[in-house]
């Protein structure tokens, strides 16, 4: 890899959310304001000792961190590398969502907001966001798309159980990217007593560097994690990229370290030949889309096109503008995963390790065990176990014609 | 001196408000749209804003929205719209025309690409929803050197400082949208209207127009009243697709429905 010392990733996004030509402030004016208010509410939060403090106290007491590091042995003597599983999984309510829910559920709270509103594609953000609004007794709003809805419906029961409304969305392609139209629209007519708690790094500034700072914590932990455990830093980073927010929590905290490749793994859907996938970093082109210039999924004449994949929670055209910004400059490097290699990560874990992973975090599997062929004995890849892959079991079985 | 500055001042020197009517290009089929363009000027509309269909239409309400959909099923772009502008200047050069619609079609188009194009079918001005002046210094340049006004939103929201900034980026007219929300959106208090109707004239001698809430002749009157400018959408969208597959009938309502609105704003 070329010498990176030029840049200085802490630096990123600058005072206007940029990240290069990247990120920014892509939005009508009537979303300004409350974008300005969240800008300074979070700007004085996030350096006060007070509001950390009930941050670490919520992830480590709630949410149970920090999570294991876990060296997947059988998988590692599988395919001849030492590969680590960042166990996000593992988490209060099942995926990597839930940090940043309660960083943001906290700011809605400190701003005296008594309503959230969330976006959702799998189910996992919209349930984290309702699971901490019930435990901090706000109103939650989810809006997910009508055909997500039928993929995902244990997560859906799952959020009503949990007191929210589930809106459905019929707009459009009827999934995530739709979902977060649906969430922009109601947050611009109750700006009043509304927070809006986006789920992925994506969004208007400062969105991607809240969300990035919340998620963060992965890998921060894994950082002190691997030094303790092999007194080295690994060779590889793997994480699956959607919109990229729990890519960018693991990778974020090694950017520094040139030595340390770093993949996100998108989603290949049927083949990126085909055209019909949800990798906008492999396939796209920048463009604008939710408040950020970014790479998206487009057609010809700038229209947002439809995407495929297996998996609810990567099914989205666009992808954080951090991440458009690190394969430009080089720092990372995005691959992509077809539904079908998915799913076979997906049974591989399950059987060899005893661990059901989301179909999401499946891709970063599938990529880690092709990846790891060509590394060495010793060399080590960590993987960022996302979530875990109960709510995909309906989904599984439907393809292997099983009716449960 | 632009066309759409020309429309103010004899409307002003007349004692008259603009009346602007919007309607989404190639809605419900593209061949209905520069018929229906002359047809609302005849009504009395003096400036046409015309929507450029997009995917992904984050700031509007549902009217819109399917507006925008059922244009996407004749796949109508960019470059479609703007022959659209050609058209209708073969028959009409007096009527400004505006573009109105989100920055990605532009984006993918590239802003100069853009700027020539729209020079070449004189467009008269550009208002791009989630393109604020923070990130359109380089466009608005282009667009300046291709003689396009740059229209932007103000909301009910916008701070004193903020309508500062909007103005001083604004040429042609400022729009302020009358209501929180999404367009197609409920009630209008007028009181509130006018109150920022006179913050906004303390950062501008630019034109004020108004939309959000206008849906009859009624509630125009009362924005006439205090604003330079009414501005029409989801009233008229409502009307397409009341009488979707009857393009006359179409054009008839739409007709009424305009020159009942111009009527009273003379009155």
């Amino acid at each position: 890899m070329k010498d990176k010392n030029a840049v200085d990733y802490a630096a990123f996004p600058d005072m206007t959310g940029h990240f290069g030509q990247f990120g920014g402030r892509f939005i009508a004016e009537t979303l300004m304001q409350p974008i300005d208010e969240l800008t300074e509410a979070y700007e004085t939060l996030k350096n006060d000792p007070v509001f950390q403090q009930q941050f670490d106290y919520d992830l480590a007491h709630y949410v149970g961190r920090p999570s294991p590091l876990y060296l997947a042995e059988r998988l590692s003597e599988k395919y001849g590398c030492k590969i680590y599983l960042k166990r996000e999984d593992l988490n209060h309510t099942g995926a990597h969502k839930i940090n940043n829910t309660i960083g943001q559920a906290l700011l809605a709270k400190h701003m005296g907001k008594k309503r959230i509103i969330a976006e959702t594609g799998a189910g996992q953000h919209g349930v984290a966001s309702a699971t901490i609004a019930a435990r901090l007794g706000l109103e939650c709003i989810v809006y997910m798309g009508e055909e997500d809805i039928h993929r995902q419906a244990p997560n859906v029961y799952r959020m009503r159980l949990l007191g929210a409304e589930v809106v459905p969305v019929t707009s459009g392609s009827k999934t995530l990217k739709d979902a977060l139209n649906e969430a922009m629209r109601d947050w611009v007519t109750n700006v009043d007593d509304t927070f809006y708690i986006i789920g992925t790094v994506a969004g208007p500034h400062p969105y991607p560097m809240m969300v990035r700072d919340f998620q963060s914590v992965i890998g921060r932990e894994a950082r002190e994690q691997i030094l303790e455990r092999e007194s080295r830093l690994p060779n590889a980073l793997v994480a699956c990229v959607g919109g990229g927010s729990n890519a960018i929590g693991l990778f974020h905290p090694f950017l520094d370290d040139e030595d340390v490749a770093i993949y996100g793994v998108e989603a290949g859907g049927d083949g990126i030949e085909t055209g019909k996938h949800a990798a906008p970093l492999s396939a796209g082109k920048p463009g604008v889309l939710h408040g950020n210039r970014t790479y998206l999924m487009e057609s010809s004449d700038g229209q947002i096109t439809e995407t495929h994949s297996i998996s609810a929670g990567l099914d989205y055209p666009g992808v954080g503008p951090e991440h458009a910004w690190l394969k430009d400059i080089g720092r990372a490097n995005y691959v992509g995963i077809t539904d079908e290699e998915a799913l076979a990560g997906f049974h591989e874990l399950t059987r060899i390790e005893g661990i059901i992973p989301a179909l999401e975090s499946s891709h970063a599997i599938a990529y880690a065990t092709k990846l790891a062929t060509q590394m060495d004995k010793d060399d080590i890849i960590l993987v960022n176990l996302s979530g875990r892959g109960d709510k995909d079991i309906n989904t599984i079985a439907a393809i292997e014609g099983i009716e449960i | 001196m632009s066309r759409i500055k020309a429309v103010f001042e004899n409307l002003k020197a007349n004692n008259k408000s603009a009346l602007i009517p919007y309607i989404t290009a190639g809605d419900p089929h593209p061949d209905i749209t520069v018929p229906l363009m002359h047809k609302m000027v005849e009504a009395g509309a003096n400036i046409i804003e015309l929507g450029v269909p997009f995917s992904d239409p984050m700031a509007d309400g549902p009217v819109i929205q399917q507006a925008c959909e059922r244009a996407l099923q004749h796949d109508v772009t960019l470059a479609d719209v703007l022959d659209m502008v050609a058209e209708f200047r073969k028959q009409d050069q007096q009527t400004p025309v505006i573009l109105m619609g989100y920055c990605n079609p532009i984006e993918v188009m590239g802003y100069e690409n853009f700027a020539k194009k729209a020079k070449a079918v004189s467009l008269d001005g550009v208002l791009t929803v989630d393109l604020p002046p923070e990130e359109s210094a380089h466009a608005n340049k282009l667009f300046a050197e291709a003689e396009l006004d740059t229209i932007f939103l103000l909301s009910p929201t916008s701070s004193t400082k903020r309508i500062q900034t909007i103005c001083d980026n604004a040429s042609g007219f400022v729009y302020y949208v009358s209501l929180k929300g999404v367009t197609g959106a409920a009630n209008l208090d007028i009181k509130a209207v006018s109150d920022k109707i006179a913050e906004i004239r303390k950062c501008t001698t630019l034109p004020i127009g108004v939309g959000f809430g206008i849906k009859d002749a009624q509630t125009a009157k009362l924005v006439g009243d205090v604003a330079d400018a009414v501005v029409v959408g989801s009233a008229i969208i409502k009307k397409i697709v009341e009488h979707k597959d009857d393009a006359k009938k179409i054009e008839a309502e739409i007709y009424t429905l305009l020159n009942e609105m111009r009527l009273t704003l003379d009155a």
